[in-house]
């Protein structure tokens, strides 16, 4: 029976690594500019951990098969080297390879949160709520008018709480339920919680970042692909979690140009 | 030379003789711990059906479940499940499963049954305290269970319960008001029983060894148990005022999770000045040291089951034990990996990555002693060995995916997706359920006085071992795809080629549940008509196996307390027993093995 063991153990191993190797399921193209690093991270993520995968459940299997038929009168055998060999192993190999992820990931990161925004930069504000997307776009000004929660409604489609009677600021702004942006030009994305906590995941952007009540964040991306794609939310926000998404078009900027004045005259 | 342990304290009980005081409010660690064992195999069974109803819902979305209105005639109105009640009942399942199966069987049913008898002693010291840990604990479970019949159902926030979602009250949706009360007050309460239960072992084990056994002479299961305890008592004490904020916040009018100018259904919400990442923060401060207090067991009780079975100690007693003591301290560095796109400060999170790809150091020691020691070994292949082989293979795999979760970098694309999922299943669900069961047929015949059957375990170990793999490993495959977790459908365009996985894991899920009632079978069958076991039917060397009688007596020892002369692990060496000498037979043997 141990050797039966051992054979499955590395059928199911096997099998598990050919979808990873064939990507038959696999992240989406990327479209954003700082998407590379992120996903070479993740390719020699994969190779190291696929390796260790592998060569783990291999070992297990291999000593599984040799050691189950053992008889009673066979002498008990010490790997060479013991236990300290398994430690210096263990602090070489993975202490080496944890490091340098950890170390060359750095650069993944700080690629989206390190670096700030250009100055110019199309700013761009998305506020979350139970279950839907809204959009603000500055308008003319380039200024965003304040908010005001006591002003939001659904019903009056008052989304961000904006008072264009009072502020200025406010009068050309553009709110819309779809975000386009425009292809190549970083766009400064500023989060806004409505009610509880939400998340904006856009697989293809590489970009996953949440919405935390009282604390306004932000984010900053290019893309570099036009197309439509869709803006999920990951943060578990109630009974429509799943169905709250919002498309993101990415067009050229004379589509842009041509998208926002057909919303402009829609406000 | 052995340092030679003060005469323990004995917390000395008389046997009981009233039914009540003999199998209900019993002050007998044995009986607690059958007790918590019991309250574990009815919560699993539970989280079980649970999860069978969820993946046919996630499968087939607006398929009828036949008879689930019974259940809840608003949340399945014609048998088909509503959106809220799948994240109600996946709500459930998370927390009966990480609490009240995940944390009782290894650690509060094994620990309670065992540490006492390995470590030579009576009883625990304090055998009222361990009563009311498991009182209390059961008070838990039933608070919880007591969601399942209020009017709007259990909370849907999941069991990392999210402020603000959690703390708004029932504006926030379904179950979000006395759903969450209910859910905090459980916790609360269980906490409570567990830090009895922990003070409980960390004295045990301080206090009461018996003569001889010395700290290092300690079977690793102790180790584990000793070391679980300590994490308990630290983590279960954060996590229990956070939930009584928690609660403060929908019955006091306090805001300490929840900010101002919230908007919900067109409301302002009354609320100000709290924190939302506060929750995550304490949560979390629990939440990471808690799969080690789900796992750290498992790893002792898999050492001294695969011990018995290889006929050899492990290549380092020590080592390993100075291994689960990394990861428990660790545990309290990485829990920040949870939240690296929560809004925290990014600096915070590589801070907390770098401990995180650290812990897999210990962690790898661990699985390479494990592999080293069955270089060489003389291995029985049985269910309990069986079990405990393949959690080694479930944590090696659950292992090598927290390289992904553990770098901020790439969490962007893996932060809560099934990749997550799959991957605390695998390394906290899955192995550590194996570790159960390794620990079930192993010491089931010492609990109960008769063998389980090893062929219907057999079966169970290898559709279980097969099965967990099919379930879990696509799981993965989903996340990578951008496949996001606590979805009850997949509306999402581009998440609809990935609908036939789920259809597979769902087959499988059920297929493998399924197969958890030849367990049961066994387990009840072998406990009323299983084959007589004798005193020590694995030939193995710890305490537990040195007890007069199987089961043992009300004292554990009879008249005279054990005195220990070896190392828990003398095997491999020929006594008048055969290759191994029991810790407390005074028989002298050579052996190359004896490290401590």
């Amino acid at each position: 029976m141990g050797k039966f063991v051992a054979v499955t153990i590395v059928v199911i191993a096997i099998v598990s690594a050919i979808p990873i190797l064939r990507h038959t399921w696999w992240m989406a193209p990327d479209i954003s500019q700082h998407g590379a690093p992120i996903d070479e991270q993740m390719s020699e993520t994969m190779a190291e951990a696929g390796i260790s995968f592998l060569a783990s459940q291999i070992i297990l299997a291999l000593f599984i098969w040799k050691f189950s038929g053992s008889r009673p009168s066979d002498p008990i055998k010490s790997f060479p080297g013991g236990a300290k060999t398994m430690v210096w192993a263990a602090f070489l190999l993975v202490g080496t390879e944890v490091l340098a992820l950890g170390v060359f990931g750095v650069k993944a990161w700080a690629n989206v949160y390190f670096a700030a925004p250009a100055a110019n930069a199309l700013p761009v504000q998305v506020q979350a709520g139970q279950f839907a997307f809204y959009f603000r776009y500055p308008g003319p000004d380039g200024s965003f008018g304040p908010l005001h929660p006591d002003l939001i409604s659904e019903a009056n489609a008052n989304f961000f709480g904006i008072d264009v009677d009072h502020d200025p600021d406010s009068k050309d702004d553009i709110v819309t339920a779809e975000m386009a942006i425009p292809v190549n030009r970083e766009i400064h994305l500023l989060m806004h919680a409505k009610d509880v906590g939400h998340s904006f995941f856009v697989p293809e952007l590489r970009v996953q970042q949440d919405f935390v009540p009282g604390l306004d964040l932000s984010l900053h991306f290019t893309a570099t692909k036009i197309g439509r794609y869709e803006i999920v939310c990951t943060q578990l926000c109630g009974l429509g979690h799943y169905n709250m998404k919002a498309y993101l078009s990415v067009m050229s900027q004379e589509d842009f140009d041509s998208w926002l004045k057909k919303e402009a005259a829609l406000q | 030379m052995h340092e030679m342990s003060p005469q323990p304290h004995v917390a000395h009980h008389v046997p009981p003789t009233g039914f009540i005081r003999k199998h209900i409010f019993s002050l007998d660690h044995k009986v607690i711990g059958k007790q918590y064992y019991g309250l574990a195999l009815v919560a699993v069974l539970m989280g079980m059906v649970l999860s069978w109803l969820m993946r046919i819902h996630l499968a087939w979305t607006n398929y009828p479940i036949p008879g689930l209105h019974w259940l809840s005639n608003t949340g399945a109105p014609g048998n088909v499940m509503t959106p809220e009640y799948y994240l109600q009942l996946m709500t459930m399942h998370a927390t009966l499963m990480v609490f009240f199966v995940l944390t009782t069987a290894p650690f509060a049913a094994f620990g309670n049954y065992f540490l006492p008898i390995q470590v030579g002693a009576e009883d625990m010291p304090f055998p009222h305290f361990n009563m009311m840990s498991f009182w209390v604990t059961f008070v838990g479970f039933l608070v919880l269970v007591a969601s399942f019949f209020v009017s709007d159902g259990p909370t849907l926030g999941g069991w990392t319960q999210y402020a603000p979602l959690s703390a708004v009250g029932a504006v926030g949706g379904p179950g979000e008001g006395m759903g969450v009360v209910l859910w905090a007050s459980s916790i609360a309460i269980f906490c409570v029983g567990q830090l009895l239960g922990s003070l409980n072992f960390i004295t045990t084990t301080l206090d009461m060894r018996t003569r001889g056994m010395s700290m290092w002479r300690l079977p690793l299961s102790a180790w584990a148990w000793f070391i679980t305890s300590c994490m308990g008592l630290t983590a279960f004490a954060v996590l229990m005022p956070a939930c009584i904020l928690l609660i403060l916040d929908h019955v006091a009018g306090t805001s300490f999770f929840v900010p101002g100018n919230l908007v919900i259904n067109d409301q302002l919400q009354p609320h100000s000045g709290g924190s939302t990442l506060l929750w995550q923060h304490l949560f979390w401060f629990f939440g990471h040291p808690e799969v080690y207090i789900a796992i750290v067991p498992g790893m002792g009780i898999v050492s001294h089951v695969l011990i018995t079975n290889m006929r050899r100690p492990m290549l380092s007693h020590r080592v390993l034990i100075y291994s689960m003591g990394a990861l428990a301290v660790l545990s309290y560095m990485v829990y920040g990996h949870h939240m690296f796109v929560s809004g925290m400060n990014p600096v915070s999170s590589l801070a907390f990555s770098f401990p995180t790809l650290i812990i897999t150091i210990p962690s790898t020691i661990v699985v390479l002693i494990w592999l080293g020691s069955l270089y060489g070994a003389k291995l029985r292949i049985n269910a309990a060995s069986l079990f405990a082989l393949g959690f080694i293979s479930m944590f090696i795999t659950g292992g090598v995916s927290g390289f992904f979760l553990a770098q901020p970098s790439i969490d962007i694309m893996l932060h809560a997706t099934y990749f997550v999922v799959g991957h605390f299943h695998m390394v906290m669900g899955v192995a550590a359920m194996f570790g159960i069961f390794a620990g079930t047929y192993f010491w089931f015949p010492k609990m109960f006085g008769r063998m389980m059957n090893e062929t219907l375990g057999k079966v169970h170990f290898w559709l279980s071992f097969v099965g967990a793999y099919a379930i879990f490993m696509p799981f993965h495959y989903l996340g990578l795809a951008g496949n996001v977790r606590r979805y009850q459908a997949f509306v999402i365009d581009y998440m609809q080629p990935l609908i036939p996985v789920h259809r597979f894991i769902t087959v499988a899920a059920l297929a493998t549940g399924a197969a958890q009632l030849i367990f049961l079978y066994n387990l009840i069958h072998s406990r009323f008509w299983g084959q007589p076991a004798s005193d020590n039917p694995w030939q193995a060397t710890s305490l537990e196996w040195s007890t007069p009688t199987t089961p043992p007596p009300h004292n554990n020892f009879g008249d005279k307390l054990p005195e220990v002369y070896h190392d828990p692990y003398q095997y491999g060496v020929k006594s008048s027993m055969g290759d191994y000498v029991m810790q407390a037979s005074p028989e002298q043997v050579p052996s190359e093995h004896d490290e401590a």
